[in-house]
């Protein structure tokens, strides 16, 4: 059975070099993936396939929601589906909050003025900012950017959420506002895929933790199997060096 | 008391200055419509430079770099004198006028390619993540940021266009320096000549400083 997104001998090269060696994994509606692995791992290339930002290798396949993520009309509407909220927020700087979160529902959705900015701010409350809806980006903290971030990819109300790295970028004492909006996330049934090193929040959330190395899936598994019992020596030794700093 | 007579006649001014503000008006039209046409053409020059298909794109290259290097007098004069015997007669407006679009147009792209290509990566990669198609991702996104880092040079570059349209008084356009020189061939004096270069500097000097003030606030937001 394939999944809701599903991946299938995925390969991408970066000129010679290989990042991923034929990925194949399916990830069920609803559910909360957590990526880890060492820098370098592919786990960035990988979740960047899924909504076609990096291209790949056209022996492979991805499908969400059936639909294969090829160039054209269908990646407009895989995109449309695919929310994704980057390591470096990535808001629009000559944009308000509010406009940040409403651009996409009008634009592509052509939905009216009014009720993007509804939308908009309803969003906003929900990550617990709508007080900065008419301040510019660059006069909020790296916590408040990325939750405007994540209002800006749920604005269009998407069944799976793509998250790079979401807190790499967010000093300390910040990253705990940005995964508590995740962990409510995760319990409203949107599917997640999140690239992450945070291992606390993946131990708490994620109903799989997938490890990562050289381009290659290495384990998968429960977040107690992967996290507490890994079997292979390569997410002994990372989470070792990870865990133990 | 000679100086003064030679190079700031007033009497001779004063007889020379509708001459000189018919030439000004039709400077500024000259420079205005120039303006306008070059900043149309550099941004399509500058998009399609940036994303159409390789061919194009090696074409707006080569449209860059032709007329970056061509010195406009030269390119006047071929439009003007040597397109006739094509078949190709342009009025010395119209001369001037092609002449001056096709280069600011060349530097504009470059200009616009330019601001363009100092948005981060990621903006883009935003939009695409939500959906927005390569015209949305331009008008709603990336050139927006653009315009705003590329206006000093591009106020810069219409500085150079309007001065640049003194060199259509070699095609018989009567611009103001043409009328400038016509004057003080009439009236055997220099002093129109010095009213016309008054009048190019008071316009011209705002705009200097308006640049200026714009590089400023521009180096300073970007430091904040």
């Amino acid at each position: 059975m394939s999944g809701y997104v599903s991946i299938r001998g995925l390969r991408k090269f970066y000129g010679t070099f290989q990042a991923l060696h034929g990925i194949d994994l399916d990830i069920a509606k609803g559910e909360v993936v957590c990526i880890i692995g060492p820098s370098g791992s592919g786990k960035s290339t990988l979740i960047r396939c899924i909504n076609r930002l990096e291209d790949f290798d056209p022996s492979g396949e991805i499908r969400v929601d059936g639909t294969a993520v090829v160039p054209g009309k269908a990646l407009a509407k895989v995109r449309a589906e695919v929310g994704m909220v980057f390591q470096g927020f990535n808001l629009f700087p000559h944009l308000s909050v509010r406009d940040n979160v409403m651009l996409a529902p009008r634009r592509v959705r052509g939905t009216s003025r009014a009720d993007a900015a509804k939308l908009a701010d309803r969003l906003l409350t929900r990550v617990g900012i709508a007080e900065q809806a008419d301040k510019f980006p660059q006069h909020l903290s790296g916590g408040q950017q990325q939750r405007v971030a994540i209002a800006r990819a749920l604005a269009m109300e998407p069944q799976v959420l793509l998250f790079d790295e979401p807190t790499s970028a967010l000093d300390p004492e910040m990253v705990g506002e940005v995964l508590d909006v995740m962990k409510a996330l995760a319990g409203t049934g949107v599917t997640m895929i999140v690239v992450t090193h945070e291992m606390g929040f993946a131990r708490q959330v994620a109903d799989r933790v997938i490890f990562m190395d050289g381009g290659e899936v290495i384990e998968t598994g429960t977040p107690k199997q992967v996290l507490e019992h890994p079997t292979e020596s390569r997410t002994r030794n990372f989470l070792g060096a990870v865990l133990n700093h | 008391m000679d100086l003064l007579d030679t190079f700031f006649n007033v009497a001779v001014l004063r007889r020379s200055l509708p001459m000189l503000l018919d030439g000004l008006v039709l400077t500024l039209q000259l420079g205005a419509a120039s303006i306008v046409a070059g900043l149309a053409l550099g941004l399509i020059v500058a998009l399609l430079g940036l994303y159409a298909v390789k061919p194009v794109r090696i074409l707006m290259r080569l449209y860059i770099d032709i007329f970056r290097s061509i010195p406009l007098l030269v390119l006047l004069i071929v439009v003007y004198y040597a397109l006739p015997f094509v078949g190709l007669r342009l009025t010395s407006f119209a001369s001037a006028m092609a002449a001056l679009t096709l280069v600011s147009g060349a530097y504009t792209a470059e200009i616009f390619r330019a601001g363009i290509q100092a948005i981060p990566h990621g903006q883009f990669e935003a939009s695409a993540a939500l959906g927005l198609n390569q015209r949305q991702t331009m008008v709603d996104v990336i050139l927006p940021q653009a315009v705003r880092i590329v206006i000093p040079p591009l106020t810069n570059n219409s500085i150079n266009v309007i001065k640049d349209t003194a060199l259509a008084s070699v095609v018989a356009m009567p611009d103001l320096l043409k009328q400038a020189t016509q004057a003080q061939a009439l009236t055997a004096n220099p002093s129109p000549l010095i009213g016309a270069a008054l009048i190019y500097l008071a316009f011209l000097w705002p705009l200097v400083l308006f640049v200026s003030y714009l590089e400023r606030r521009y180096s300073k937001g970007r430091s904040a």
